[in-house]
């Protein structure tokens, strides 16, 4: 019967409480330009939130986007729930300005890359791509 | 990637159930197989349509009716409720970029509500060729409510009254005169005609309008009642239910949820007129025979496709451009060609 045909699907979220969304909406453009199907969810989603709709849209990656100083509480906190429901197979990727020591420790737990501002899309679509082979 | 029981899916398993759509919706052996085991326990839930042009604010619709749906009051059991979006995906880029969830942030964190963002790939008519197979999945699964939002195209996307029991076209005001309602076509489909944003100017002359192109289509039951035996003369016996339903038109407001339990009660009315009129019979052996007839013709089609090499593809191809064969002659020549 019909040809199978996969694609990659990917969450972008703007975690926490603030309303910079401008890069998660270049991002999230990019994606689509690159073939894949992008959810996009909006502002202001809770971990809770963001791990409901990577369970319900079955995406193979998680991107967030945080600009607001909160990755520490934030990022642990959607890579435990993730878990908690069986995602841990879902790949988490982070873009904001992340300082050099948070971002080590944050890929110690898992994180799969961290972007900051002036990272070129084509970087981010590579490693999504890499990851979901 | 573990294979899906479907048992988990029949138990309502929330993973079991995002997993499996994917499957359904990549064409992949696995979601056959389990569409195979799901189909008997299906034919229960109540599909609800949702379409209209861009902007006319399908999704917050979505949000608004699937939370009121929830919220029933008088402790009454509150049905169980799934979401299907379809957005479009890019000819350009094979990808999609799905954003209805931004619409639905009410409906988080309720286990009772599942919503599934779904990309058209490539298919038109405002739903993607694997929707239905996902309804497939919800039904089984006992969501009893599955409401089906389309692409927002605007003329042509009339996919969805074959899918879903009840069709709710969503208008706004200011969006052209009669002359586009006439010329839509999904006026016909419509089972429920909403005027969203109805607190904006114009909203009464599209009330207006459209109730009158309505009144123009579609005789009221009054009308049969009155003109008896004359009116059911003129038509067939079989378009008879259908023309007893005379569609309502409702304002609504869906960024602060007003007209949604008027909707809701109409919703509930086209659903017993569905049952006592034998019309829910009709319209399920209809989209029946329309998946029959899909999937008979891509079995068909892939058949032919493995019997017929590239190179005598290309051959009769080359022929027809230099107009040695007429394309009459070549489907012939293609069809014997693959022993059929």
């Amino acid at each position: 019967m019909g040809d199978a045909q996969e694609k990659i699907r990917v969450l972008i979220a703007k975690a926490g409480l603030d309303g910079h969304d401008r890069g998660a909406k270049v991002v999230a453009r990019a994606l689509r330009d690159a073939g894949m199907e992008v959810i996009y969810t909006g502002l202001r989603q809770t971990p809770e939130m963001i791990t409901e709709a990577a369970l319900q849209e079955d995406v193979q990656v998680v991107g967030l986007s945080i600009l607001s100083g909160a990755h520490m509480t934030l990022v642990p906190k959607v890579k435990k729930m993730l878990k908690e429901q069986g995602l841990e197979n879902v790949k988490l990727f982070l873009g904001g300005i992340i300082p050099d020591e948070d971002k080590r420790e944050l890929e110690k737990l898992g994180v799969a890359g961290i972007y900051g501002p002036g990272t070129s899309t084509q970087v981010i679509i590579e490693d999504i791509q890499n990851a979901c082979q | 990637m573990p294979v899906t029981d479907p048992k988990e899916i029949l138990k309502g398993e929330r993973l079991a159930i995002s997993r499996a759509l994917t499957q359904i919706e990549n064409s992949t052996q696995e979601g056959y197989q389990l569409l195979e085991e799901l189909f008997p326990h299906t034919g229960k839930a109540h599909l609800i349509g949702v379409t209209g042009a861009p902007g006319t604010g399908k999704s917050t619709l979505v949000n608004q009716l699937a939370y009121h749906y929830r919220r029933t009051e008088g402790g009454e059991k509150a049905p169980r409720l799934a979401v299907i979006a379809v957005d479009p995906t890019s000819p350009f880029s094979g990808g999609a970029l799905l954003g209805d969830r931004v619409r639905m942030q009410d409906l988080a964190g309720d286990p009772g509500v599942f919503v599934r963002s779904m990309a058209s790939r490539g298919s038109l008519g405002g739903l993607a060729a694997a929707t239905a197979n996902l309804v497939q999945v919800f039904d089984a699964a006992g969501y009893e409510i599955i409401i089906i939002e389309t692409v927002g195209a605007g003329q042509a996307e009339v996919d969805i009254a074959s899918l879903a029991h009840s069709t709710i076209v969503v208008e706004a005001p200011g969006l052209g005169d009669e002359i586009q309602t006439i010329k839509a076509g999904i006026l016909e489909i419509a089972d429920i005609l909403v005027v969203n944003k109805s607190d904006k100017p114009g909203a009464d002359h599209t009330l207006r309008a459209l109730r009158s192109m309505l009144t123009l289509s579609q005789p009221r039951p009054e009308d049969i009642a009155h003109h008896g035996p004359a009116q059911q003369a003129t038509q067939p016996t079989d378009d008879l239910p259908s023309s007893l339903w005379s569609t309502p038109v409702l304002p609504t407001i869906s960024t602060i949820g007003e007209g949604f339990p008027e909707l809701i009660a109409e919703l509930a009315n086209h659903l017993d007129y569905l049952k006592t009129s034998g019309e829910w019979q009709r319209r399920e052996e209809k989209r029946l025979k329309n998946e029959l007839e899909m999937l008979l013709r891509d079995t068909l089609r892939t058949r032919w496709e493995n019997k017929i090499s590239a190179t005598k593809y290309q051959y009769t191809l080359d022929r027809v451009v230099t107009r040695k064969l007429t394309p009459w002659k070549a489907v012939q020549v293609l069809l014997e060609g693959a022993g059929l």
